[in-house]
C-alpha cells in the first residue's frame, strides 16, 4: 500500500493545479506511532506531507458534510460508501466532490497492538505483510493479519464503490467471510448473561461521544443527548443514560453504518462499540437484503416508506 | 528531611492498617489499561505501569457529583427549595499518584479555591485527601512534564514521594499531611537522609534525562492575546478535530463542568457532571447564539485557555503539566506539543 | 450533617456559605411587561429574612435565579438596592427554565443566587453626567440603575441624567409605568422611541434608538459616561454614533450576556479571553473589550 502514495500524491498535485478542487482531504503522518492525522492540503508542499498506510483508519467522510469548497477526498471502500450515504442524504453534493478511490487492504488494529507489550511502543513499521513493533528494550515482527482492525478482518468490500480517480488496482474481495459470528455469539445468550454483558461492555464509558463525533453519520446539528426540550438523555454517568445514549445511537446508524470501525478507533476507553450497529446491520440484511451506501440509486430502508410496504403498523 | 524504607512485606501490612482509618485509591488494572478505583482491603494498588489511561481527577473531582436534593412534593415541607446532602469527606488518600498529576491539582486548585468564591466539594475533596505521589522512572515519549512545570521526580502536589529501588520503596516525606499517612500505616524504618536524597537524586536526573519531548513555553505571557487569537495557524490546526470530549476528560487539568437537576418523581437532585468546551452546546444562549459554533472556534479556545488565559489570569505558569494523555488518546492525533510550539513562536 | 444555611470551614477558618447552594424566595407577583407576552417581571421575596441583608447588591449585578427541577439562569436585576424588602427581575422566554417560569404563579417557591458579577462604576460615575442608552428587553439592569440614581440619597451624587429607551413597538416597552414617571420629572432627560407604531395617541419619538442617540445624546467629554445596553445590533449601529458624538472608549460602559452555569467563575464556560463574564463582568467598559478577543 505505500506504493499508493505516490499516487495520491500525484493526483492531488493535478486536482490542485487544475483547480479541480480548493483543497484535498488526506492524512499527515502522526506524531505518536500506529496514527496519522487528518488534513487538507492546497499547496504542493501540504501534498507533499500526505502519507498513506495501514494507520489510516479514520473515516475521512466525517470531514464532509456541510461543506461548500469543491474537494478531493481519499477514500477507501467503506469511506466511499460513507460518501454515497452523505450524498443521498444530502449533507454534500456529487459535483463537489473528486473522490480519490484506494483499494484498501486493511488498517492495522493499534490499540491491539498496544495491549501486546508491557512497555511503551516507539515505533511500529509495516513491511508488506509484517508488522515491526520497536519499543524499549525490544523489538517484534507481527504478521499483519493477526493485527487488522476488527473490521477490516471482516470486510467485504474493500473496493470503493465510488470513484472518480483511482491509485491502484481493485484488490481482490474477501470471499465466505462471516461477518456476523460475534453478533450471533451474543443472540444466543440467555437474557441475563446478554444483559451483564452489555453492562460490563458499557461500565467503562465516560461519556465523550468520541464514538459519535468519529462517525461520519453523526452530523445532527443537536444531538439527541444535547436536546433540552425534552431533554431524552440525562447527562451523567448513570448507567441507564449510558445504555439510551449507545442503543439509541446505533438505531440512528441502523441501515446507514457501513462498519468503518472508526467509533471503535475512536474511544479512548477500548469500548467495543460496533456490538450495537453489528446487530443492526446484520437485521437490515436480514430483514431487507440491504446494503449501506452501495449505490445512489436506492434510499436507505428505514428512510423509505413504498405503498406496498407488507407491514400493517405502518398503515 | 526523612525518608522512610518499605519493603514488599511491610508495604502490604501498612495499606491494610491504613484501610481503617483512610479510604485507599490506587491504580487497578481494567481489561487492558489501569484507571484509579477504590483499593478494598488487602487489595494492593498495581504500580506496575507507565500510567494510568484517566487522571486521577475523578478521586477529588467526580465526573458525577450530586450537590444539592429536592422534593417537588408541595406535601412536604420545605419543598422546592434545595437542601445539601451528606457528603463524606472522610479520610482519603491516592497512591501511586504520578508526580505530573499530583501537580496538576495545584494547577487547579486557583480555579476552586479563588479569594471571591470557594468550591467546597472540590476544596472538602482535595484537603481530606492524601497524596501519595509515584517517582516516574520510564517517562514515555509523549510525556514533556520537565518543560510544562514539574517533572518525573516533582514533589509539589505530593504529600509523600515513593521511589521504586527494585528491591524495596523508598518514601521521602514531603507533608505534615504526608507524615501522619505514615504513621498511621506504621511505616517507620527511616533511613540515613543523605544516603537517600542522593540516591533519588541520581535517579531522578536519569529520569528526566530520558525525557525525549519538550515544549517552549517562554514567549506566552508576553503574547499579545488578540494577535494569538487572530492567527493564522488555527484553521489547519483544527481541521482533523471531531470535537469529542475526550482530551477534556482525560486531562488532569482541565475542570469545566455543567451543572444539571434530575427528578424522579417527585424528588431529585441538583448534580454537576464534567462538560467540555469542544461540545457546541458548550457556550449555546437561550437566544439561540452562540459565540463558539464552529469547531475552529472550540479548537482555539481550548489552546488559548490552556497556554494564554490561564498563564495570564493566574501567573501559575501554563494550564498543561506534560502528562501527554491527550496526545496518546486523541482519535485524530491532534499533538498539543505541536500546538504549543506554535502559539510560543507566533509572531516570529 | 451539613445544614440548610450552610457554613463549612475552609483551610484558613474563614465560614462561607456554599456558594452554590440558592436562597429560598417566594414568588411574590408576577406581572407580564411585553404585549407578546414574552417578558414577564417577577417580585421576589426573601422566606429568611436574614437572607435579603446577606444579598446586598449594587445595580448592574445579576443573580442565578434557580427553580428546582429544572436549573438555573442568569437574569440581570432589575430592581434597585434602594428599593427594599424584594427583587425584581424581568425574565424573557426563550428556554426550558425561562418557559416554566413564565408559567409559575404568586406564591410558587424557587431560589436565587447571588449577587454576582460586577457593577456599573458607581464611583468613577459620581459628579459627572450619566447617559444610558438601552434597547429591548436589555433594560433591566438600567431600570435597577435609574432608580438608584435618582433616590433622594443618590440623586446629588450625579449631574444630569439622560436616558434613551427603544423597543420595537409602545406594547414591548419594559417597565412603562416607571418611564411614564420618569418622563414627568425635571432631574432627568427621557427619550424613549420605539421603532414604529400606529398608535395615534404616541407622544414620544419614534426611530432607532442610534438614530435617537444621534439627536439627542449630549456630546462626549471627561465628564460624560454613557451606558450601553442591548442586542447586538442595537451596539453595532449605536457606535459609531457614540464615536462621533466623541465618548472615549474608556467613557463607554456595556453590561454582557454569555451563557452560564455556576455564575461564581468556576465552571469555566463564560470566558471571553480571560475574563470570565460571570465574574469579572458582566460590566465591562468598550477600552477593555477591545483588547479581549472578539468571541462574544
Amino acid at each position: 500500500m505505500s506504493a499508493y502514495i505516490d499516487k495520491i500524491k500525484e493526483i492531488s498535485n493535478r486536482l490542485l493545479k487544475e483547480s479541480k478542487v480548493d483543497m484535498v482531504i488526506g492524512f499527515r503522518k502522526g506524531t505518536v506511532p500506529m496514527m496519522n492525522e487528518p488534513c487538507f492540503a492546497k499547496t504542493p508542499q501540504d501534498v507533499d506531507n500526505f502519507v498513506w498506510d495501514g494507520n489510516c483508519g479514520i473515516n475521512l467522510a466525517n470531514y464532509l458534510p456541510n461543506r461548500e469548497e469543491k474537494i478531493g477526498i481519499i477514500a477507501k471502500g467503506c469511506d466511499s460508501r460513507n460518501i454515497v450515504t452523505h450524498i443521498i442524504e444530502n449533507k454534500i453534493k456529487r459535483d463537489q466532490l473528486v473522490i480519490i478511490g484506494v483499494p484498501c487492504k486493511a488498517m492495522i488494529d493499534r490499540h491491539k497492538i498496544e495491549t501486546m507489550f508491557e512497555t511503551e511502543i516507539q515505533d511500529v513499521i509495516e513491511a508488506d505483510d509484517k508488522i515491526i513493533v520497536k519499543g524499549d528494550g525490544f523489538e517484534k515482527t507481527l504478521n499483519k493479519s493477526d493485527v487488522l482492525q476488527e473490521n477490516c478482518a471482516i470486510c467485504i468490500h474493500r473496493n470503493p464503490v465510488m470513484h472518480d480517480e483511482v491509485v491502484g488496482d481493485p484488490v481482490e474481495e474477501q470471499k465466505d467471510v462471516d461477518r456476523y459470528e460475534d453478533v450471533r455469539k451474543i443472540e444466543a445468550m440467555p437474557p441475563e448473561e446478554k444483559w451483564r454483558y452489555f453492562d460490563d461492555l458499557l461500565s467503562a464509558c465516560v461519556r465523550c461521544y468520541a464514538c459519535r463525533n468519529a462517525c461520519p453519520l453523526c452530523y445532527c446539528p443537536t444531538c439527541f443527548v444535547d436536546e433540552s426540550r425534552p431533554q431524552w438523555v440525562g447527562k451523567s454517568q448513570d448507567p441507564i443514560d449510558t445504555r439510551t445514549f449507545h442503543f439509541l445511537r446505533a438505531y440512528h446508524c441502523s441501515g446507514r453504518c457501513t462498519d468503518c470501525g472508526a467509533c471503535e478507533r475512536a474511544c479512548p476507553m477500548g469500548i467495543k462499540v460496533r456490538t450495537f450497529t453489528k446487530k443492526l446491520e446484520k437485521d437490515c440484511l436480514d430483514l431487507f437484503g440491504w446494503e449501506a451506501g452501495m449505490t445512489l440509486e436506492e434510499r436507505p430502508p428505514l428512510d423509505t416508506y413504498r405503498p406496498d410496504d407488507p407491514d400493517e403498523f405502518i398503515e | 528531611m526523612k525518608f522512610i524504607k518499605i519493603d514488599r512485606e511491610s508495604w502490604a501490612k501498612g495499606l491494610e492498617r491504613l484501610d481503617d482509618s483512610f479510604r485507599l485509591f490506587g491504580p487497578v488494572k481494567q481489561d487492558t489499561f489501569h484507571n484509579f478505583k477504590k483499593l478494598y482491603k488487602g487489595e494492593l494498588p498495581d504500580l506496575n505501569l507507565l500510567n494510568t489511561r484517566l487522571s486521577p481527577k475523578s478521586v477529588v473531582y467526580p465526573q458525577s457529583e450530586v450537590m444539592f436534593e429536592y422534593t417537588l412534593d408541595e406535601n412536604k415541607e420545605d419543598h422546592h427549595i434545595l437542601k445539601e446532602i451528606d457528603k463524606d469527606y472522610s479520610p482519603r488518600a491516592v497512591i501511586g499518584i504520578r508526580p505530573c498529576d499530583a501537580k496538576a491539582f495545584l494547577v487547579v486548585k486557583p480555579n476552586f479555591d479563588a479569594p471571591e468564591y470557594k468550591d467546597p466539594y472540590w476544596i472538602k475533596s482535595y484537603e481530606a485527601t492524601t497524596f501519595v505521589g509515584y517517582a516516574c522512572d520510564t517517562p514515555c515519549s509523549t510525556c514533556f512534564c520537565t518543560t510544562a512545570g514539574c517533572g518525573p521526580f516533582h514533589e509539589e502536589g505530593s504529600d509523600l514521594l515513593l521511589v521504586d529501588t527494585n528491591d524495596h520503596y523508598l518514601i521521602k516525606v514531603i507533608t505534615e499531611k504526608g507524615e501522619n499517612f505514615l504513621s498511621a500505616a506504621g511505616w517507620s524504618a527511616e533511613v540515613d537522609a543523605d544516603a537517600a536524597s542522593d540516591r533519588i537524586e541520581t535517579m531522578r536526573q536519569a529520569a528526566e534525562a530520558k525525557i525525549t519531548s519538550r515544549v517552549s513555553t517562554d514567549e506566552l505571557k508576553d503574547k499579545n492575546i488578540t494577535d494569538l487569537f487572530e492567527a493564522s495557524f488555527w484553521e489547519e490546526t483544527a481541521f482533523a478535530c471531531i470535537n469529542c470530549g475526550t482530551c477534556t476528560y482525560a486531562c488532569p487539568t482541565c475542570w469545566c463542568f455543567d451543572i444539571q437537576d434530575e427528578t424522579y418523581g417527585y424528588s431529585g437532585i441538583r448534580m454537576r457532571n464534567w462538560d467540555s468546551c469542544m461540545y457546541p452546546l458548550f457556550t449555546l444562549h437561550g437566544s439561540g447564539h452562540n459565540p463558539r459554533d464552529t469547531k475552529i472556534q472550540r479548537v482555539r479556545q481550548r489552546f488559548m485557555h490552556k497556554f494564554k488565559y490561564y498563564v495570564d489570569k493566574y501567573e501559575n505558569g501554563i494550564q498543561c503539566v506534560g502528562c501527554g494523555r491527550c496526545i496518546r488518546l486523541c482519535p485524530v492525533n491532534i499533538d498539543i506539543r505541536r500546538v504549543c510550539e506554535l502559539m510560543n513562536s507566533y509572531g516570529g | 450533617m451539613i445544614e440548610q444555611s450552610s457554613i463549612f470551614n475552609s483551610k484558613r477558618g474563614i465560614k462561607v456559605q456554599n456558594p452554590y447552594l440558592p436562597y429560598p424566595v417566594r414568588i411574590d407577583e408576577i406581572i407580564t411587561e411585553t404585549e407578546d407576552k414574552n417578558l414577564k417581571t417577577f417580585k421576589l421575596v426573601f422566606i429568611n429574612p436574614d437572607d435579603e441583608e446577606k444579598f446586598t447588591y449594587k445595580a448592574g449585578q445579576f443573580a442565578e435565579l434557580s427553580v428546582a427541577g429544572k436549573g438555573e439562569i442568569p437574569i440581570g436585576i432589575a430592581s434597585s438596592p434602594t428599593e427594599k424588602g424584594f427583587l425584581m427581575f424581568t425574565v424573557n422566554k426563550v428556554g426550558l427554565v425561562t418557559s416554566y417560569l413564565h408559567a409559575m404563579k404568586a406564591g410558587d417557591i424557587m431560589g436565587i443566587r447571588g449577587p454576582m458579577g460586577n457593577w456599573y462604576p458607581w464611583d468613577i460615575m459620581e459628579g459627572k453626567n450619566v447617559v444610558i442608552i438601552g434597547g429591548g428587553f436589555a433594560f433591566t439592569t438600567l431600570r435597577s440603575s435609574i432608580v438608584y440614581m435618582l433616590d433622594p440619597a443618590n440623586r446629588s451624587k450625579f449631574n444630569e441624567l439622560h436616558v434613551i429607551y427603544g423597543a420595537r413597538t409602545p406594547g414591548m416597552l419594559l417597565y412603562k409605568d416607571k418611564l411614564a414617571e420618569w418622563e414627568k420629572r425635571d432631574d432627568i432627560n427621557m427619550h424613549i422611541t420605539v421603532d414604529a407604531t400606529d398608535d395615534p395617541d404616541w407622544k414620544y419619538n419614534i426611530g432607532f434608538v442610534p438614530t435617537i442617540t444621534d439627536q439627542e445624546a449630549p456630546p462626549g467629554d471627561a465628564d460624560t459616561y454613557a451606558i450601553v445596553c442591548g442586542p447586538p445590533i442595537m451596539i453595532k449601529f449605536t457606535q459609531p454614533v457614540l464615536d462621533k458624538l466623541n465618548y472615549s472608549h474608556d467613557h463607554i460602559i456595556m453590561s454582557l450576556e454569555m451563557r452560564m452555569k455556576c455564575g461564581i467563575g468556576i465552571c469555566g464556560r463564560c470566558n471571553i479571553g480571560k475574563e470570565f463574564v460571570c465574574k469579572d463582568g458582566p460590566v465591562f467598559t468598550l477600552d477593555q473589550l477591545n483588547m479581549m478577543p472578539k468571541e462574544y
